[in-house]
């Protein structure tokens, strides 16, 4: 050791450095960073670059492909030249990927159906671990019957698929909306799919974290501040949450991708986000009539899917290699 | 022991009632609207409207409206659908849970083994090549969503490679039970076996893989190793076997959880008439007995089910056999 | 060396030489143990002594060739009955392990795979080394589970690891390091876990060993008390280094390192009160990147001066040839073992400038007297970590 040596980076400095080093974690961001960005800017390639509405129905429009003008619907390629299918992937900015049954530009569906995916996916995961870290934090600190009461009922929330609970949050929600006294929620709003997705995975995340404030409970830190009378909540916001904080952090990416993957497959049943409006589920949905004509209406959401949930994943797993917490989330289904 | 066996037995049957609790309060007391009108369906006529409301209860508290569900449920069993015409829910569910269990339990069989052995190999070459190409093969498999995959298994299988050798033996969509025909039950399933159990094979191989490199430090690895034996020895028979009791108890619940439902997007994709797709057909036609039916079924098969896995864990775990 | 000056001696059993093991951390190669030698006679036991991280459990893992750390750096020679063990491939070592050379851990408790009975883990051992079958395998079984004095043995072969106390345990642990009898038996701390009763009843199984079945013993631990009752010969490490070797009497006679003699002072004695406060060393050691290029030892040394600093000291015979006998002699009044053991072992290294320069420490007890007077140098006080586990396992039951 050199006599002049720096002090000894901070915890979260040296995880952003170990973080930094790892290409596999920084190519997944880039890969994320890119997705998102271009879905961001959806408005503006729908309305400059491929001057389409993504939003109505253009069964009976056409379009101009270079010089020549070609009908959205196309005859079908049997040899009678029965039915009518949207046009396939054009190789032109208009109608890129072709369109869907009802004539619209699925890629720039795809672009707005990302905004709302990614934003219902990273929304869910925020709640989630808010919901999952007051749970999780108070089972932990508090201990017995708080304790019990709380790890009771997430063995109960447990115990139902995940699919199945949300579904039947959805199911209740879907046709009427929600009524809270003086706050209603309108049956297609972005949040009714948020907040279910967000409560069908508080146990998945509340488990690790009550885990890990029930190793910090034992700590000495926490134990020298309780025997100076420090106020509870002093203990909960100076000494625990910043300790937790690495446990959060590292599920977070983890819980977005199970929320993309969560959302996508709510809208895929019609019990997510609603029509007008698109995710990459519904537009997969859209997409499984035309699969065997078709198939790239769905076969395009499914990738971008695939895509930002696998650089999620991959970005969690560099997270917690790079802040060096074991034993949180390791699975996900 | 006998304490403990009815420790347990309490704990069921706590979690039992825990979930039929959960379940019913989120179908018949979620802020908003009628549940008569849910229960009814569309359109329903006021005659139908007050026959429900009798049927139910819904003009009592909300204890004896459960007690009054309950027993429709698990007592009388004549829950009916208003939606389909008074079909009874529950022998419905009843048929549906063979294709449902053919399609978990071969899908099971599947991820099991090629994850043990996906898992093994990895970190039999921790750090190599091979270990790197395998966890991201698995994480790619984590991040397709089901139903995509199905999809996009059914374009290749049924419609762009259909007429190759390759798969053209693959028979239409659907099913066939396996009483009648079970060569034509093997081919119909096979398909949606691997795609069901794609997801799977990817998180229990990462599992495995990691649980074995953490064992590999473990001191009575280390014993084994200064024994002498071969290293395949040693992961096989030291380090898989004392694994088996994580990935039991994951299995355990993983499985349960399909066969109560969890399946719903494959069976829809795959056009099988299973629990999951009988839920999903309930769901498009707003039929709030027939999904309420189900999820509850699915949450009382989990349960019994983790009961399941904690005996199993007597068999594999001797410490936890004392312990009791 | 005196070994090669005397004729008809037989070959050691073991004779390790320069033995250094390195592992990689962020691009550097960091030294964990550093130029160790040492030899090992047909039935002796020799003491491996060192406080935590010194590098013992290293030392001996290196002989085995268990440490499979990618990128870590073996150099040296440790040759067994002639064969050399440093680089040796993987498929003879494993004939080697197990059935000549043995270990057996620190920790009873974690040591056996929880999943199978006792019986089955020592079984297999013997399965893996001689074919037998196993019947026959678990006939020695029991017989080795009886030799060791675990009570209904049969019983016992067939209960897991965690239905057996620790003592029990560690029994077993030794049967199985038995059960192909191996000439050499590498004990990593077999006593550290276990309370005090036990612990003596285990290095007695250990101490007899060389009689009933032959074995020699590496004995590793960091308690001064076990090895002045156990070992013939005894080796200190300090940071990776040897900081002094030889006969057990003559350096506990007189230690010629200030931290061999430091290492005695903190033992409590056997009879009377028991000291309220043992002493122990101020300070702790070096890390290994932070090793001083000078003795290692020098932070914490009070004799430490300007020599001390420039080169790691080398180990220098401290006994001059005409007293070598008179060492020699007083092992033969504790230990029943041969003279030509005792030849051979008739030199006491230090690796300390002051030998050469001829200042020579207090013989052991008035040593404990002048520390407890000397401020800056060994002092009395339980505060210090580095020692702090030595004495609690010599003196008081673990927790
Ligand atoms: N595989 C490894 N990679 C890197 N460093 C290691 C490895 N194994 C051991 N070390 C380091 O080597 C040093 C010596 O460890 P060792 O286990 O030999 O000490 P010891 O003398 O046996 O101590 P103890 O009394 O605690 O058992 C420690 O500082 C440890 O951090
Ligand atoms: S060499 Fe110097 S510093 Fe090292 S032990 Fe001897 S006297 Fe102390
Ligand atoms: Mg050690």
């Amino acid at each position: 050791m050199t006599a002049e040596a720096p002090p000894p980076p901070g915890p979260w400095r040296q995880a952003l450095r170990g973080l930094l080093r790892n290409r596999a974690a920084m190519v997944a961001f880039a890969v994320l960073a890119l997705i998102t960005l271009s879905c961001a800017l959806a408005p503006l390639y729908a309305r400059d670059i491929a001057r389409t509405d993504p939003f109505t129905s253009n069964v009976a429009g056409s379009i101009l492909l270079g010089r020549h003008e070609v009908d959205i619907m196309q005859p079908n390629d049997n040899p009678l030249h029965l039915g009518l299918s949207p046009i396939g992937p054009t190789g032109h900015a208009a109608y890129l990927l072709g369109a869907d049954s009802q004539g619209r530009d699925v890629a720039a569906r795809l672009l707005y159906g990302g905004r709302n995916s990614l934003l219902i996916a990273a929304c869910a995961a925020v709640l989630c671990l808010l919901l999952a870290a007051a749970a999780g934090i108070a089972a932990g600190f508090f201990g017995g019957l708080v304790d019990v009461i709380l790890s009771r009922l997430m063995d109960i929330m447990w115990a139902v698929p995940v699919y199945l609970f949300a579904i039947s949050l959805s199911i209740v929600t879907v046709s009427q909306g929600l009524k809270l006294g003086p706050f209603v929620v309108e049956a297609d709003s972005l949040l009714i799919p948020i907040v279910i997705i967000a409560l069908v995975y508080v146990p998945y995340a509340a488990r690790p974290i009550r885990g890990r404030v029930l190793a910090l409970r034992q700590a000495e830190f926490v134990t020298a501040a309780r025997c100076l009378g420090v106020p509870r909540w002093r203990i909960v916001l100076f000494d625990i949450l910043p300790n937790v904080t690495t446990t959060l952090v590292v599920l977070g990416p983890l819980l977005m991708a199970l929320s993309l993957l969560a959302e996508s497959a709510l809208s895929f049943l019609s019990i997510g986000v609603q029509a007008p409006a698109a995710s990459w589920g519904t537009i997969i949905q859209d997409g499984e009539g035309l699969i065997y004509t078709r198939p790239m209406v769905a076969i395009a959401p499914g990738l971008a899917i695939v895509l930002v949930v696998l650089a999620l994943n991959i970005l969690g797993d560099g997270l917690r290699d790079a802040l060096d917490v074991r034993d949180s989330a390791r699975r996900s289904s | 022991m006998m304490i403990a066996l009815l420790r347990r037995l309490g704990q069921t049957v706590f979690v039992l009632f825990g979930i039929s609790a959960l379940v019913f309060l989120v179908f018949f007391a979620t802020p908003g609207a009628d549940p008569t009108a849910r229960i009814a369906g569309r359109n329903a006529s006021p005659q139908t409207m007050e026959k429900v409301r009798q049927e139910y209860g819904f003009d009592r508290p909300l204890p004896v409206q459960y007690a009054t569900m309950m027993k429709k449920l698990f007592i009388t069993q004549d829950l009916a659908s208003y939606v389909d015409r008074g079909e009874l829910v529950v022998p419905e569910i009843a048929r549906a849970a063979p294709v449902t269990v053919s399609l978990v339990c071969g899908a099971a069989v599947i991820w099991v083994v090629l994850s043990i052995a996906m898992g093994t190999l990895a970190a039999a070459l921790k750090g190599t090549w091979t270990d790197r190409s395998l966890m991201m093969l698995g994480l790619v498999g984590i991040s397709m969503p089901v139903f995509w995959l199905g999809q996009v298994a059914n374009l290749i299988t049924q419609s762009r490679y259909h007429d190759t050798w390759l798969f053209s033996w693959v028979p239409g969509l659907g099913y066939v039970p396996l009483t009648e025909n079970p060569w034509g039950w093997f081919k119909a399933l096979v398909i949606p076996w691997i795609v069901l159990a794609v997801m799977f094979i990817g998180i229990y191989s990462r599992v495995l893989r990691a649980d074995l490199v953490a064992l590999s430090g473990e001191d009575f690895m280390r014993t084994a190793r200064a024994k002498g034996l071969s290293p395949t020895r040693i992961l096989l028979r030291h380090g898989l076997r004392t694994s088996m009791i994580t990935f039991v108890s994951l299995f355990g619940l993983d499985f349960a959880q399909l066969v109560g439902g969890g399946a719903l997007l494959t069976e829809v994709v795959f056009g099988l008439p299973g629990v999951g797709r009988l839920t999903y057909q309930a769901l498009t036609n707003l039929d709030l007995p027939l999904i309420m039916a189900t999820v509850m079924y699915s949450a009382v098969f989990v349960v019994l089910a983790n009961a399941v896995v904690d005996v199993l864990y007597l068999f594999l775990d001797p410490r936890v056999r004392d312990a009791r | 060396m005196p070994a090669e000056t005397i004729p008809m001696l037989p070959a050691p059993l073991l004779e390790v030489r320069d033995l250094c093991v390195s592992f990689p951390s962020r691009g550097r190669m960091i030294p964990i143990v550093e130029h160790v030698s040492f030899t090992l006679g047909e039935r002796d036991i020799l003491g491996l002594v060192g406080e935590s991280g010194s590098g013992k459990s290293v030392t001996a893992m290196a002989l085995m060739g268990l440490i499979d750390s990618p990128g870590v750096q073996i150099t040296g020679s440790a040759l067994f009955r002639g064969q050399e063990l440093v680089g040796l491939a993987q498929k003879q070592l494993l004939r080697l392990r197990g059935s000549e050379i043995a270990m057996i851990f620190q920790d009873p408790m974690t040591a056996f795979t929880p999943v199978y009975t006792i019986g089955w883990q020592i079984d297999e051992q013997i399965r893996a080394h001689e074919r037998l079958s196993r019947k026959q395998a678990r006939a020695r079984t029991v017989e080795l589970l009886a030799d060791m004095g675990v009570p209904d043995p049969a019983r016992t072969a067939d209960r897991y690891p965690h239905q057996l106390s620790g003592g029990l345990r560690q029994r077993a642990m030794i049967a199985m390091a038995l059960s192909c009898n191996p000439s050499l038996l590498i004990a990593d701390e077999p006593t550290t876990a276990l309370d005090v009763t036990v612990q003596a009843q285990i290095l007695d199984l250990i101490r007899s060993l060389r009689s009933t079945y032959g074995s020699s013993v590496l004995l590793i631990t960091h308690d001064m008390g076990v090895v002045a009752e156990t070992c013939d010969t005894t080796l200190v490490l300090y940071s990776g280094r040897v900081a002094e070797t030889g006969p057990t009497d003559a350096l506990f006679a007189h230690p010629g390192h200030p931290y061999t003699a430091a290492l005695l002072a903190s033992i409590p004695p056997l009879d009377g009160p028991r000291p309220h406060r043992l002493p122990a060393i101020a300070g702790a050691p070096p890390a290994p990147l932070e090793r001083p290029a000078g003795c290692a030892f020098a932070p914490r040394c009070s004799y430490a001066h300007e020599t001390c600093r420039d080169a790691p000291p080398p180990l220098v015979p401290l006994v001059p040839a005409g007293q070598a006998g008179q060492a020699g002699q007083a092992g033969q009044n504790t230990g029943a073992q041969s003279a030509a053991n005792i030849q051979q072992q008739s030199a006491q290294f230090a690796a300390c400038v002051l030998p050469a320069e001829g200042t020579l420490l207090l013989p052991r007890l008035l040593e404990a007297d002048t520390a407890m007077s000397s401020p800056g140098g060994i002092i009395l006080g339980l505060s210090d970590q580095g020692i702090q586990p030595m004495l609690s396992s010599a003196g008081e039951p673990p927790l």
